[in-house]
């Protein structure tokens, strides 16, 4: 099937495979290895892609069903060749230490706070259980999060995208 | 897994979808967030030759608050339902039943529709549908009809659907503000299936409980309502000891499968205490009192 659909802000136009799933098409077709494939069942979050502003697991999405739609990815987060607000905090915070799960989590994270804000830890806590991190215990994770939330409270526009 | 081939189809009107069922002699399947069919694909356990793909289809997605009750269209998700503004006061049990389902990510993309048709005995949804005798209204190439509850869950996994059947609609009866209610599950994670819970409500008349409704779910095979503990409870004042031959009621009545690592009788021993622990709860909570 062909199907169009936009990546970051690039149209793109792919014939594809019904079985292909958003997240086998994302690494194998456009070479966009940011996002981790774990489980490929929709347990461990390490997928997580943003699709019309929601996160949801790129493994439990066919690539056909994205026609027309805007995904975004963590391919998409930086601001040009500078790390985004939430990248830094996790960098500050060690939020990460092999890696696997952390385009899951910044991706997730990312759809929180644009849509939240002003979330509290208890709701990033309930949002990121949703991808597990076998590393870190999650506290690093949890502060950069909490931390990242100023950069996103500012005035649409001016706020990471 | 990789997930196994099938051909794909995402019809813009409900006619052409069940159209699409209808040719297809039961080898395809509906698929709308796909948050449990995906998984299922993904283990081989489904192998359809067809998915019809309903994202295309307009008007599924409503929720209705009336006299007449709740209805959801069957492409609500999750997340529609955390966001409206009235659900919380105009079914309670729902929306402290739905806050239990899935994760952020499923929540996202999951749907009343998917939910009821995949019929999970431990899923939260199909228990509310069963507890609060609600209709499943489908659709198919004979016309529409509507299916009480309590006969369209049929098994574990199983329901009253035909191969050329799409759920249009659940309908939830109307829900007395005064109504006396509680959603207890126990998951080993935040977000995973519950290893047992139990949905109730009852109202009140001269400070005794009527009409009760206890509807129980992970701990059966099947979602059912507990009969036997409801009778217990009806007339009676909900004081220590009405809840204390309620959770004998129950524990009496309910029949779980020993699983290697869960116990049949860790699961009854939970019924219990969550019953116990709703019906202590729903003393001091009506739906206008809704935290």
């Amino acid at each position: 099937m062909r199907i169009t659909f936009s990546v970051n802000g690039q149209r793109t136009e792919i014939e594809v495979e019904s079985r292909l799933t958003l997240a086998d098409c994302l690494r194998h077709r456009l070479g966009l290895t940011g996002t981790h494939v774990g489980c490929e069942h929709g347990v461990c979050g390490a997928c997580t892609v943003i699709v019309d502003g929601k996160a949801v697991r790129a493994c439990l999405l066919l690539a056909v069903q994205v026609d027309g739609a805007e995904v975004r990815t963590v391919e998409g987060l930086a601001e040009g060749e500078a790390l985004g607000p939430l990248q830094r905090a996790f960098r500050k915070h060690h939020a990460l230490q092999c890696g696997f799960c952390t385009p899951g989590m910044l991706m997730t994270a990312h759809a929180l706070l644009q849509d939240e804000p002003d979330a509290d830890e208890a709701r990033i806590r309930e949002v990121i259980a949703g991808n597990l991190c076998r590393c870190t215990g999650y506290l690093g994770i949890v502060r950069a999060v909490s931390e990242a939330r100023e950069a996103y409270r500012k005035r649409d526009g001016e706020a990471p995208r | 897994m990789k997930l196994p081939q099938f051909e794909y189809a995402a019809p813009p009107t409900l006619e052409e979808a069940i159209a699409l069922l209808a040719g297809s002699a039961g080898e395809a399947r509906p698929i709308a967030g796909g948050q449990s069919l995906m998984p299922m694909l993904a283990f081989r356990v489904a192998s359809p030759a067809l998915l019809v793909d309903l994202r295309r289809i307009p008007n599924l997605a409503n929720i209705s608050i009336s006299e007449a009750g709740t209805r959801l269209g069957a492409k609500v998700r999750w997340c529609d339902i955390d966001a409206h503004p009235q659900l919380r006061v105009a079914h309670p049990l729902l929306a402290a039943a739905v806050a239990c389902v899935g994760h952020y990510q499923i929540r996202n993309k999951g749907t009343v529709g998917g939910s009821l048709a995949h019929a999970d005995p431990a899923a939260e949804l199909p228990a509310i549908a069963v507890t609060c005798d609600a209709q499943i209204v489908v659709a198919g190439s004979s016309g529409s009809r509507t299916i009480e509850a309590a006969h369209f869950f049929v098994g574990p996994m199983m329901t009253a659907l035909a191969p050329d059947e799409l759920i249009v609609e659940l309908r939830l009866p109307p829900w007395p503000a005064r109504r006396r209610w509680a959603f207890e599950e126990y998951a080993r994670q935040r977000g995973a299936f519950a290893l047992a819970g139990i949905a109730l409500y009852y109202d009140e008349l001269d400070g005794q409980a009527h009409d009760t409704h206890i509807g129980v779910l992970g701990a059966s095979l099947r979602l059912h309502r507990i009969g036997e503990a409801e009778a217990v409870l009806n007339g009676r004042i909900v004081d220590a000891r009405a809840i204390g031959a309620a959770v004998e009621a129950a524990m009496a009545a309910v029949d779980p499968v020993d699983e290697l690592d869960v116990s049949a009788d860790y699961r009854r021993a939970l019924v219990g205490t969550l019953l116990a622990r709703g019906l202590k709860a729903s003393l001091s909570r009506s739906s206008n009192e809704s935290d």
